[in-house]
């Protein structure tokens, strides 16, 4: 904990904050438009400011990695646009590229694994061409003592550390290349509980240095309403908004506040909301429930 | 062989298998395993002998069916009298061994590149994937006579027929290593800023890596036996040769002496390409 206040001066490096502003308006998504039309997204909409931290939460199905998905550039989108710090990145007759202003953290890891950790990390900065491989590897080990001292498996293999390792690792890997916006689809869902407070605190630790922009897509409404400021509630498919609301939890977040009747009443707001939308999709046949 | 064992569960747990690995378990990191000293297994040498034993005894007494087959002291006694120290067995090693060599390596050279447009290109896959299919349930033996009317020497017929055995597994292993990259490993690379030349070069070429080897581990075996089937049919050298002369000359021993060889070459080549194998997957080594 004390070393991640050295990553202050790891992630700004100089730069001034970058903005991260993103505005999604009436995106909507359907696959395969010809034959079997599966609406994933409806008119969704969302905007949120610089240093937000957004999650998402709504059932199994419900086209939250689709959304992610457009942000990044990974997928079209049917109708609708995206814009990010106001100019306009996506739109239908707009094809957008993945860029490294919005790097993902995928639920399933996704580290390079014939690469060394810190060979992962410093990949952004090598591939755009702009740092030098020594300043690189210098950045990258920096961050990765900063972030509890994971310096020390700079030269190991992924396949070596444990899964919440690999996670944080992913997250500097995004992290180092400064993007605007942090996306991150599920990436703690294979994880059991203990593993999971322990990587809610690293990634509130990182929010709170960074000051990134943060969407962050999750099953679990607990885990949503401890971390967000800001938490969306999806319909299922086709998905769009149900619920937006407003975490006005104090930061720093602790697991004490989860008692505290403020959380309380908000859970109780939401979680009807949730169980909802997952009973709905349970009777379609999807195949989990939030 | 354990390395092996490993590489071929992580192919066929395909793309999910790097998220089950260690599910938040709290491993120390990098401590390379100590790999613990095997203890001598007694038992194993002691059924070795007990092998040996009763194969002598029952070329001793004669046992149903053994009556022409020689006892492990001939096999060993015309071994060293009548081959380690000549010429012409190490030829024989030899030729086998090129020929082994080369089909695999013509299967490589072509079988990886082919193997990587059929997974990358779908264009290409449209049109050559079902004349592959329809080739590739041909047992490589089927191929003997076409080979010896198309080649000019009958050397080129069999390096071909070895180069069949090998070529279908290790396409049809690349072809589906490029099929499983995740797509997640590719879009990561896109956005981190690689362009779509480094993506191949340096993402889809490590991510096949494993699959290349799954298909040399297979491939070589298969030219082991298709080479050794292929000179006793179409040829007067090899190993292969070696052991269907004593045959064919009624000299039981030398058929022994020939299958004891061809599992040394056999064992000796595996052990080869495991050595490249592991050469090529460092990340793997330290697991
Ligand atoms: N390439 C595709 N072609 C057709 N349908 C698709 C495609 N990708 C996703 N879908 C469908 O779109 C819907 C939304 O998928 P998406 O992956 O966004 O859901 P999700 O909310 O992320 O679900 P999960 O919680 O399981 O990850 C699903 O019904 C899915 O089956
Ligand atoms: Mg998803």
């Amino acid at each position: 904990m004390r070393d991640m206040l050295d990553l202050n001066s790891a992630a700004a490096a100089g730069k001034p904050a970058a903005a991260g502003k993103v505005s999604i308006r009436n995106v909507s998504k359907i696959y395969d438009p010809e034959g079997a039309r599966v609406v994933a997204l409806d008119n969704f909409s969302v905007d949120f400011a610089p240093g937000d931290f957004l999650a998402i939460v709504g059932p199994s199905g419900c086209g939250k990695s689709t959304l992610l998905n457009i942000l990044a550039g990974f997928d079209t989108l049917t109708s609708g646009e995206v814009y990010l710090d106001d100019k306009l990145l996506a739109s239908v007759d707009r094809p957008l590229a993945p860029g490294p202003d919005r790097v993902v953290v995928f639920q399933q890891g996704a580290l390079f694994p014939w690469k060394t950790v810190l060979d992962n990390v410093t990949y952004g900065l090598m591939k755009q061409g702009r740092t030098p491989r020594a300043e690189a590897e210098a950045r990258g080990i920096e961050m990765l003592k900063a972030s509890g001292g994971l310096d020390r498996i700079a030269k190991s293999f992924p396949s070596q550390l444990s899964s919440g390792m690999q996670r944080r690792v992913e997250i500097i890997r995004a992290l180092i290349n400064d993007p605007k916006v942090l996306l991150l689809d599920e990436p703690f869902r294979a994880m059991d509980t203990v593993n999971k407070v322990t990587m809610h605190r690293h990634l509130l630790d990182i929010f709170r240095i960074s000051q990134k922009t943060i969407m962050f897509i999750t099953h679990d409404l607990e885990e949503a309403l401890f971390l967000a400021d800001r938490v969306i509630v999806m319909t299922t498919r086709p998905g769009t908004v149900k619920l937006d609301i407003k975490v006005d939890l104090p930061r720093p977040r602790t697991r004490e506040m989860m008692a505290s009747d403020a959380y309380i009443a908000l859970k109780e707001r939401t979680v009807m909301a949730v169980r909802e939308e997952a009973q709905k999709a349970f009777e379609r046949g999807e195949k989990e429930m939030a | 062989m354990s390395d092996r064992s490993i590489i071929i569960a992580t192919h066929d747990a395909g793309p999910s298998a790097a998220a089950s690995t260690a599910p938040g378990a709290a491993k120390p990191p990098i401590r390379p395993r100590r790999r613990a000293w095997p203890t001598f297994n007694w038992r194993g040498l002691v059924a070795v002998v007990m092998f040996f034993l009763a194969w002598q005894l029952a070329v001793t007494f004669k046992a149903p069916g053994f009556h022409e087959i020689p006892g492990p002291i001939t096999v060993v006694q015309t071994l060293v009298s009548d081959f380690l120290f000549t010429r012409s067995y190490w030829e024989s090693w030899l030729i086998s061994f090129k020929r082994v060599l080369l089909g695999f390596l013509f299967a490589q050279l072509l079988g990886v590149p082919l193997g990587l447009v059929l997974g990358s290109s779908r264009r290409f896959n449209r049109i050559v994937f079902p004349v592959f299919e329809m080739m590739r349930p041909i047992p490589p033996l089927a191929w003997v006579p076409l080979s010896i009317l198309f080649w000019p020497t009958n050397e080129a017929s069999i390096i071909f027929i070895t180069f069949i055995g090998a070529f279908f597994i290790i396409t049809i292993n690349v072809y589906d290593g490029v099929r499983s990259i995740k797509q997640e490993h590719l879009w990561l690379a896109h956005s981190l800023g690689a362009s779509q030349l480094t993506i191949f070069r340096r993402i889809v070429i490590p991510a096949v890596i494993p699959s290349i080897a799954v298909g040399m581990t297979l491939g070589i075996a298969v030219t082991w036996n298709v080479v050794i089937a292929a000179e006793m049919i179409a040829s007067d050298s090899g190993l292969g040769r070696l052991t269907w002369e004593g045959y064919v000359s009624s000299t039981p021993p030398v058929v022994f002496v020939g299958m004891v060889s061809i599992g040394i070459a056999g064992a000796l080549s595996t052990l080869l390409v495991d050595v490249i194998e592991r050469r090529m997957m460092p990340w793997k080594r330290k697991r």
